[in-house]
């Protein structure tokens, strides 16, 4: 589904990504997980076209899309979240995730400037659809709330309802969990499985061992912008290479609280 | 009430009911054309709003298109024998070319960097008016011939406050309904997070240009009108300090509210009116009347109102 074929970007002279390939396949879940610093957001941010690689190759249902622009790639069914939040803090809570459905709905300007009959029927059905996302993430009853009205955690499952909104063939999820306790961690790991139960091939990056061990198909290990291991959850988790490098001296301590 | 003060239909006949109403209260020719005055600026306060306030783009030259406006009126019929609606329209289009041209690549930059390419494009636009003297007039101005449709000579203080002020009702219901649209959103979303539209398909360059060229169609229209209603034009109609002042309507009344932009040209346009009683001093008390209302009512005049009326409602 997703091919990333030796992909190699440097900003300055710190090489951020050197020489990473990997094959996502369709359907599963796809974690890329890597101590601070290892290079999994500038992955992301190269896959989805924020970033344009000095070299090497993104395939997307066999076709090239290296260095296509972000709403190009978004039209081809890739849609992402983000780490640091970018929520529309202006605009309510359903209107957030209205936003997503962009691509599926009629771009007509004129139309729009005269409130034709069809579109405010196509209003009435996208918030419709908004609205079973939110209830999708959990967020129901919050759809006239502004987002800036809503708590950390729920930020983090509206930018996962946007990005569905979209339609995508393929989500990339930037640190799902991050900021989240556990309660909320527990949820995102349902929504999670829930999105990839309709058929959505999700690539996740994600500090917390847990989620990740718990819901990955396969894990991609990177280390200062080098691949180190890859693997299903076992795999990688006994891997010696990944709990040295990655986890450090507290390794086999955090390998063994991962284990239960 | 606090979805009154929001962006909504109800806003669009509110403000048909005032445009109809208010002749009943204005007492003589010189209000009417004051509240002419208001519409016209309103107009062009609600495209720079829909730029500024909605897509989140600066703009610092809004005055070159409502100068081009202007000026299209004033030499179209002379120069080429174009009736004054044609020129109104030719000027319109003039102005949508321009900003289609120039918004290409000035829309690239952001924040301080756009504000100033933009200020650049309206001194350019500015330049050119008082330069070309043997067509203009240059600094002197010249004078707008009275538009004629279908044999009827358009003219007066009255007749343009009709005209204004259903312009400006018709302008204030697309902009509702664009907000409320798909386009709308799309805009908004560009001002919270650009890289956030990106991923969710938003061709975010395309939206700017979409904004940056209604604002200047509306600019446009406005400048067109002040000169028909004046029957004189004059540089000033491109001046630096207009595009300032269209800004400052825009903010002052609440960036993103379009109500909010009707009230700022409101006040911008009626307060100096009565300040005439300070004679040398208008400009200074205007500019603290601004900063005072900046200073407490930073998010605009009728956001502001609309969070208290939130607040007491909740």
């Amino acid at each position: 589904m997703l091919v990333v074929d030796n992909l190699k970007i440097a900003f300055g002279g710190v090489v951020a990504i050197d020489g990473v390939s990997f094959t996502v396949r369709r359907n599963e879940i796809f974690a890329l997980i890597g101590p601070n610093g290892a290079g999994k957001t500038t992955l992301f941010n190269i896959i989805s076209g924020v970033y344009a690689p000095q070299s090497g190759r993104i395939a997307l249902d066999g076709e090239d899309v290296t260095s296509l622009a972000p709403h190009q790639l978004a039209r081809r069914g890739m849609s992402r979240t983000f780490q640091n939040l970018q929520v529309f803090f202006r605009m309510s809570t359903v209107e957030n995730v209205m936003v997503g459905h962009h691509l599926h709905e009629n771009r007509n300007v004129l139309a729009h400037l005269l409130a034709l009959p069809s579109v405010r029927a196509q209003n009435r059905a996208t918030r419709a659809k908004a609205e079973g996302l939110l209830a999708l993430v959990g967020l129901e009853g919050l759809a006239d709330k502004p987002a800036s009205s809503l708590p950390y955690g729920a930020l983090k499952r509206l930018e996962i309802a946007r990005a569905l909104a979209t339609e995508p063939k393929i989500l990339l999820l930037d640190e799902p969990a991050a900021g989240c306790n556990p309660v909320e961690t527990e949820e995102i790991d349902a929504v999670i499985k829930s999105i990839a139960a309709q058929g959505v091939t999700v690539v996740l990056v994600e500090h917390d061992m847990r989620l990740v061990m718990r819901i990955s198909d396969r894990i991609h290990v990177l280390d200062r912008g080098k691949t180190l291991a890859e693997g299903s959850a076992v795999e990688v988790r006994g891997n010696p290479a990944v709990v040295t490098a990655y986890l450090g001296g507290l390794g086999e301590q955090e390998a063994a609280r991962a284990r239960n | 009430m606090r979805r009154f003060l929001n962006n909504s239909f109800a806003l669009v006949l509110v403000l048909g009911a005032i445009v109809a109403l208010l002749p009943l209260v204005l007492p003589s020719g010189f209000y009417w054309r004051v509240a002419a005055l208001v519409y016209i600026n309103a107009i062009a306060v609600l495209g720079l709003n829909l730029l500024m306030g909605f897509a989140g783009q600066v703009s610092l030259g809004h005055a070159g298109f409502f100068g081009i406006g202007a000026y299209a009126v004033a030499l179209g019929p002379v120069y080429l024998g174009m009736p004054g609606w044609a020129s109104l329209l030719g000027g319109t289009a003039l102005s949508a070319l321009l900003a289609f041209f120039v918004g290409r690549p000035i829309l690239r930059l952001s924040g301080y960097y756009l504000a100033i390419a933009t200020l650049g494009m309206g001194a350019l636009i500015s330049m050119v008016v008082a330069n070309e003297a043997n067509i203009t007039g240059g600094p002197n101005g010249m004078e707008v011939q009275r538009m004629i449709v279908f044999g009827w000579r358009v003219a007066g203080a009255q007749v343009w406050y009709w005209i204004a002020g259903i312009t400006l009702v018709l302008g204030v219901l697309l902009v509702v309904n664009l907000i409320e649209s798909p386009t709308g959103r799309a805009l908004r979303s560009i001002h919270d997070s650009e890289i956030a539209a990106r991923v969710l398909g938003i061709d975010v360059a395309r939206y700017k240009l979409l904004a940056f060229v209604m604002s200047a169609v509306f600019a446009s229209i406005a400048g067109s009108y002040l000169a028909l209603l004046d029957g004189f034009v004059t540089p000033n109609t491109t001046s630096f300090l207009l595009s300032i002042e269209l800004v400052v309507m825009a903010v002052l009344g609440g960036l993103g509210s379009i109500l909010g932009s009707i009230v700022g040209a409101a006040i911008l346009v009626v307060l100096p009116q009565f300040l005439t009683v300070f004679h040398d001093y208008e400009h200074i008390v205007l500019g603290a009347i601004i900063i005072v209302f900046l200073i407490f009512l930073p998010r605009g005049i009728v956001p502001a109102l609309a969070s208290i009326v939130r607040r007491g409602t909740a």
